[in-house]
């Protein structure tokens, strides 16, 4: 039996062979696999982080450990709901938006579609003796909703990780180096596991985010276990809401997705595809080495918007500690959303953050065009029926660049003639003119 | 007389260099007008400050500083970029100690506006860390450094910052790809060869330097590794050139002279980031202000 579990800094299951899948939730629309998503709530040193993910395996299969900074109490651990992460996602989607051209002889934009990016055993209690013998210490033991959860701490790594063998978890080769450097940096582990019949009880059939409040200097997500054994790259999403503006990466490179970008019609059935297509394109181009911002943007509006912004009492819900519901006026609150593709060769060291003062919106936004198919015979009709033909080829080639597709089939989905590739008018259709 | 090439042209044509580079390949979050405005508002600040303070205008030094900042400073507010501008320029010719320049213009500035406010930043991630443009840079700022003269300053920062991101991974039993890393990136390499070397702003003896590059070093290991605070470097520069006084006194040596520097090399005009005035201005400066 393959067993599944779902993988953000480190996630194990006990005995089974590693697989990290992650799917779309949205139509059931599968979008990027092995991935995860976080919102890091921050302000000051304080930082609540929300970790989402869309297990779909045996819930006694499903297991987490993830460094921490700090030791973590009953009261900084809570379950969320998932329709939150939902929520966030759907609002900072990279989106497609239609235009209608005029009967140029005599605009309104919609938002056409949105794309939901990544909709991705109960615990033996171990002998708190032999724990102590491999210099293992459980801080602290909770059970929170469905999860099982405990906080460690660790003198050395190779204690951890016989600890956590002989407590049916499944340790990759190269664990106990990385297991290693977090333990010297103090850090404790919070190791969660499903506490299957706490679910029973509760009735949720699925895994609802867990979420840790912690204060900390340290503002970064620790990925290197996740790529100690993982098959092939991850993918992460994070959504940092903050209250300066928007977030970035201090140790790797953070670009925008590109953006406002024309594109053929046909790209309103095949989103998903284009997107997928789109995001593997530029971190090729990149060379796997950057973060994408896909949404930068002041949680009180958006234009269009996707979905609507998260209410006040979701953000207090989030973790967004200094919203009130009794305030009045704005949410102060600046949302943004990065995506990366990781693996161990190209993201060598966690990742570390900075909120920076840059408040300038951005979103990753997709031009449709709808042509003008009246009947009008005028001056300005011809013309119009003249650039057409040059726009769509531009639509053509965008698309080509943008997700690496063959500029032909692009043209051949268009029903464009591909004899005519330029667009450009032929010399002499400018010499008497 | 022989004419040698003004170093300063090295620096201004090696920074315009990766400002087009950083502008055209590496998205940076500028833009050419904005870095043209702040590249004009300092050479502006230098006319200004020149006027005011009597000394001779020469845009080359302030164009250093405008070109540095527009590398590494961001900002939404067009006006603060204005202001960072005015602050380097002018700290030369305000803050100042036994006719020496204290802080790094453009240090001083980006420290000054950072501690301001919350609305300017600095990307250090910005330039990613592809090998082929470290190398680039290396060459581009070595020879700069190297024309330069006190060089040792740069080497022994080198120096002390690898031992400080090796030793740190070799305690934490990290694999070498991530001091590697670390060291690969191009704010690194700016700091190391475009602001640290700044002669004006480093100790006299070259015990005092290499005492200096080492204070550096560890300041920014404790910003970085131990208050996990972003841009060590910027800050500890700044906090450690306020000790560069001191260590002129228990390291003394030679003072940087206009005159020695260019009988040295020759007739070389030798300069730095900070380097407002010919000798004669200097010592009318530094006597008018004392």
């Amino acid at each position: 039996m393959i067993r599944k579990y779902f993988m953000l800094a480190f996630l194990i299951a006990a005995n089974g062979h590693a697989f990290c899948g992650f799917y779309v939730a949205k139509g059931d629309a599968k979008i990027f696999n092995h991935a995860s998503q976080v919102a890091l709530v921050r302000d000051g040193d304080r930082t609540v982080m929300t970790m989402a993910n869309d297990f779909r395996g045996e819930p006694r299969d499903f297991a987490v450990v993830i460094p921490v900074p700090t030791t973590i109490t009953r009261e900084q651990i809570h379950i969320a709901d998932k329709a939150l992460i939902d929520h966030l996602d759907a609002y900072s989607s990279p989106r497609l938006v239609e235009y209608f051209d005029y009967d140029p002889c005599r605009m309104v934009a919609f938002d056409a579609q949105r794309m939901p990016a990544a909709a991705m055993s109960k615990m033996q209690v171990a002998n708190e003796e032999r724990a102590r013998s491999l210099g293992v210490t459980i801080e602290a033991r909770y059970t929170v909703g469905e999860y099982d959860i405990l906080i460690l701490s660790a003198s050395q790594s190779n204690g951890l990780e016989t600890w956590l063998r002989e407590n049916g978890y499944t340790i990759p080769p190269g664990a106990s180096s990385v297991l290693g450097s977090y333990i010297r940096q103090n850090m404790k582990f919070f190791v969660a596991k499903v506490n299957l019949t706490e679910q029973t009880k509760l009735g949720y059939n699925y895994l609802r985010p867990i979420q840790v409040a912690y204060e900390s200097p340290k503002f970064m997500l620790p990925v290197r276990l996740g790529t100690v054994n993982a098959a092939g790259a991850q993918e992460l999403f994070v959504y940092a809401l903050t209250r300066k503006g928007r977030v970035e990466a201090t140790n790797y490179r953070t670009i925008k997705l590109p953006s406002d970008v024309d594109v053929p019609l046909y790209v309103r059935d095949d989103f998903t595809p284009f997107y997928k297509a789109l995001f593997s394109e530029q971190v090729r181009k990149e060379n796997m080495s950057t973060l994408f911002t896909e949404y930068a943007w002041d949680m009180n509006w958006c234009d269009p918007c996707a979905a609507e912004p998260l209410s006040r009492d979701e953000l207090r819900k989030l973790g967004v500690f200094w919203v009130h519901d009794t305030n009045g006026g704005a949410a102060d609150v600046f949302l943004t959303r990065l995506h990366v593709r990781y693996d161990r060769e190209h993201f060598p060291e966690d990742l570390v953050f900075q909120e920076t003062g840059d408040r300038q919106n951005f979103q990753a936004r997709y031009v449709l065009h709808h042509p003008w198919n009246g009947s009008s015979d005028c001056e300005a009709a011809r013309n119009y029926k003249q650039s057409l033909r040059d726009r769509q080829e531009r639509e053509a080639r965008n698309l080509s660049s943008l997700t690496g597709w063959s500029v032909e089939d692009v043209r051949r989905k268009m029903h464009l003639a591909s004899n005519d590739t330029s667009g450009e008018k032929k010399w002499w259709q400018t010499i008497w003119q | 007389m022989e004419r040698r090439f003004d170093p300063r042209l090295y620096q201004i044509g090696a920074l315009t260099l990766l400002l087009l580079y950083g502008l055209t390949a590496l998205d940076f979050d500028t833009t050419f007008f904005r870095a043209a405005f702040v590249i004009g508002a300092a050479i502006g600040a230098q006319w200004l400050c020149s006027r005011i303070w009597s000394v001779r205008f020469d845009p080359r030094s302030a164009a250093i500083s405008g070109l540095s900042l527009a590398l590494l400073l961001r900002a939404n507010s067009i006006l603060l970029l204005l202001a960072a501008a005015a602050i380097a320029v002018s700290s030369k010719f305000v803050i100042r100690w036994h006719g020496k320049h204290i802080f790094n213009p453009t240090n001083f500035a980006i420290v000054a506006v950072m501690i301001a406010t919350p609305r300017v930043w600095v990307s250090p991630g910005q330039w990613g860390n592809v090998a082929f443009f470290g190398f680039l840079i290396v060459c581009l700022g070595g020879l700069v450094v190297n024309r330069a003269s006190r060089s040792d300053v740069t080497y022994a920062f080198m120096a002390a910052w690898a031992a400080v991101l090796i030793g740190r991974s070799l305690w934490l039993v990290e694999p070498m790809t991530i001091p590697l890393h670390r060291m690969e990136n191009g704010a690194l390499l700016l700091f190391t060869f475009f602001m640290i070397s700044d002669p004006k702003t480093t100790p006299d003896s070259r015990a005092g330097r290499i005492l200096f590059a080492i204070l550096v070093a560890s300041g920014a290991w404790y910003v970085q590794f131990k208050m996990f605070h972003t841009n060590g470097i910027l800050w500890s520069l700044a906090a450690c050139s306020l000790l560069v006084p001191l260590i002129d006194v228990l390291l003394p040596g030679n003072k940087y002279e206009w005159g020695r520097a260019v009988s040295r090399l020759r007739g070389l005009v030798v300069c730095d980031n900070s380097a407002t005035t010919r000798p004669r201005d200097l010592a009318t400066l530094a006597g008018g202000i004392s």
